[in-house]
């Protein structure tokens, strides 16, 4: 059906259906968004702005001292909580990957179990986990050490933990999904050719798993760039992060084109990354089909 | 050999304590007889009972799950067209254009999609008088959102499912509708259900896109749980954790269920 040239109406209607959709409701935002960082701020419209084609707000984010440090500071903290999770999720992945096929789906639902449960009390958690009197400050002044410890939550460690741990899954599952098709004869040939186990995984194990390193760290980094809640939470007064500044500019200063410009230049920084797993996705769908 | 198996063992047992000590805790803690969520002073049901007479609680749950209902409905129709369209519909004009629209809510910070959105209403609000920010707004933005969702699961089980049958009943003269509702839609239903479970999961927990396009009389759940964090940890927060992973673990093993029927 779909070979002959023009579309039935049925399926141009499917096809319209959530087109229209995601111009109105995801296009035309956006364009808005676009449209509205070139404006300036003005307190006494009843909307706050005035349009025109100003770079005031870019000028000032690439000028003011505190953008350009938020800027870099998300990236270094998504960067390091993005490797700290694929060092906790590649063993993880890997010890699933290699358990007894019958117990795999109950590891895996436990994996993706605290994905379906509320982001922001799982941040939570570690607000009491992390504060002054907080359980794990109890615990270290119980084992002996931590007299002098000072608090954890409000500092970036916090914040890096908290991406961590809200993360995880998603570096876990395409791990997963890469070395559970893994060929573990490959293996076995690299150690009867002598082999060291450790020489192995280097050179056959983590080549082969590549594709799911990468959709993995992309799956984290990504919306950990972006980050608010976590940085709000558990960081503190010193922890700069973009998603942070946005929301403050927009909330607390009211001023919605220079959170717009904020806005863009996020998506500026996450234009490769995304580039890169949306070719990647496709890829693997492709594979499939 | 022993080796290996001691080591996966300590990086599961590890892994699996580092993601749910936490959650642990805090339900541990939602039957604490004190105020403080660090110090425990005896077994009691004194939150359960106060959340479950708080007023601003109860209605902003009650608002968070009508928004839950009609934006994962809603995703669940879109995401359905999207999804079967991407697997199913391989030329037309502006398909490319058409991928990206369906993928880019999943990678797009959710700050940036919040402000956009409400860009949008205060612009609609101007210009065409509507619609409210409150239950419409956030339902619309939550929809947008989660359709990229229920449009993958879709698509990954349209491609993994052999096209031959689609194309025998054809052949065998039935129209494409016919096919769609008797072949097409029974097969996808797990995909469905679990798209929809998804998407409803992704609504009732959304905070940021919430905040920036509900309106100043709506509150839902996400925002008032925010709110009261913001000032501290409050008990009566565990006691709604607690009851967040109840219903998450149901939902959970519904969805693996239905998957594994049909895998």
């Amino acid at each position: 059906m779909n070979k002959v040239r023009g579309l039935s109406t049925g399926v141009r209607a499917v096809i319209a259906l959530p087109f229209v959709w995601l111009t109105v409701f995801f296009l035309l935002p956006f364009v808005l968004v676009l449209v509205l960082a070139f404006a300036t701020n003005s307190p006494d419209n009843a909307p706050p702005v005035e349009l025109g084609l100003s770079f005031a707000n870019f000028k000032l984010l690439f000028s003011d001292h505190l953008y350009v440090v938020a800027w870099l500071s998300s990236l270094r903290i998504a960067a390091v909580s993005t490797f700290v999770a694929l060092l906790l999720g590649y063993p993880m992945a890997y010890a699933i990957s290699r358990a007894d096929p019958r117990r795999r789906p109950l590891l895996l639902m436990l994996v993706v179990l605290p994905f379906w449960t509320s982001f922001l009390i799982r941040v939570y958690a570690w607000m009491g986990l992390l504060a002054e009197n907080g359980i794990l400050n109890q615990f270290l002044r119980w084992v002996g050490f931590g007299e002098h410890s000072g608090t954890i939550l409000g500092t970036e460690w916090a914040v890096h933990l908290g991406i961590v741990y809200a993360y995880l899954p998603f570096m876990v599952l395409p791990l997963y999904a890469t070395l559970e098709k893994l060929d573990w004869s490959l293996l076995e040939a690299a150690a009867d050719l002598g082999a060291k186990p450790i020489q192995a995984f280097l050179t056959v194990t983590l080549p082969l798993s590549l594709p799911g390193i990468v959709a993995g760290c992309l799956m984290v980094f990504i919306p950990a760039v972006g980050e608010f809640v976590i940085p709000d939470l558990l960081g503190g007064t010193s922890t700069l992060m973009i998603g942070k500044v946005l929301w403050d500019e927009f909330f607390t200063n009211a001023d919605w084109p220079l959170a717009s410009a904020v806005a863009i230049c996020l998506l500026v920084l996450l234009v490769g990354p995304i580039a890169i797993f949306q070719r990647q996705q496709a890829k693997s769908l492709e594979r499939r089909t | 050999m022993i080796g290996r198996a001691r080591f996966a063992f300590g990086v599961l047992a590890f892994g699996y304590a580092f993601l749910y000590l936490p959650i642990l805790l805090v339900i541990v803690y939602s039957f604490n007889e004190s105020r403080l969520v660090t110090v425990w002073a005896g077994f009691s049901f004194k939150w359960w009972h106060a959340l479950f007479h708080n007023d601003d609680m109860l209605s902003a749950a009650w608002l968070s799950l009508r928004i839950g209902l009609a934006s994962a409905t809603l995703s669940t129709i879109l995401g359905l067209a999207a999804g079967y369209v991407l697997a199913r519909v391989p030329k037309f004009i502006g398909r490319t254009l058409f991928g990206c629209l369906v993928m880019a809510p999943m990678v797009m910070p959710e700050v940036v999609m919040g402000i956009s959105m409400l860009l949008l209403f205060v612009g609609g609000e101007q210009y065409l008088g509507g619609p409210d920010r409150g239950f419409i707004s956030i339902t619309i933005a939550h929809t947008t959102f989660s359709l990229a969702f229920v449009a993958i699961v879709v698509q990954a089980r349209l491609a993994d499912f052999d096209r031959s049958l689609e194309e025998a009943a054809m052949d065998l003269g039935a129209t494409p509708w016919t096919t769609f509702r008797t072949i097409t839609l029974p097969m996808l239903t797990p995909a469905l259900i679990s798209g929809w479970l998804l998407a409803f999961t992704l609504s009732l927990d959304d905070l940021i896109m919430t905040q920036f396009v509900a309106g100043a009389q709506s509150q839902t759940l996400p925002m008032l749980v925010y709110s009261s964090v913001r000032l501290g940890v409050d008990p009566q927060i565990n006691v709604l954790a607690t009851i967040v992973v109840c219903i998450a673990a149901t939902a959970l093993i519904i969805s693996g269920r239905l998957t594994r029927q049909t895998a």
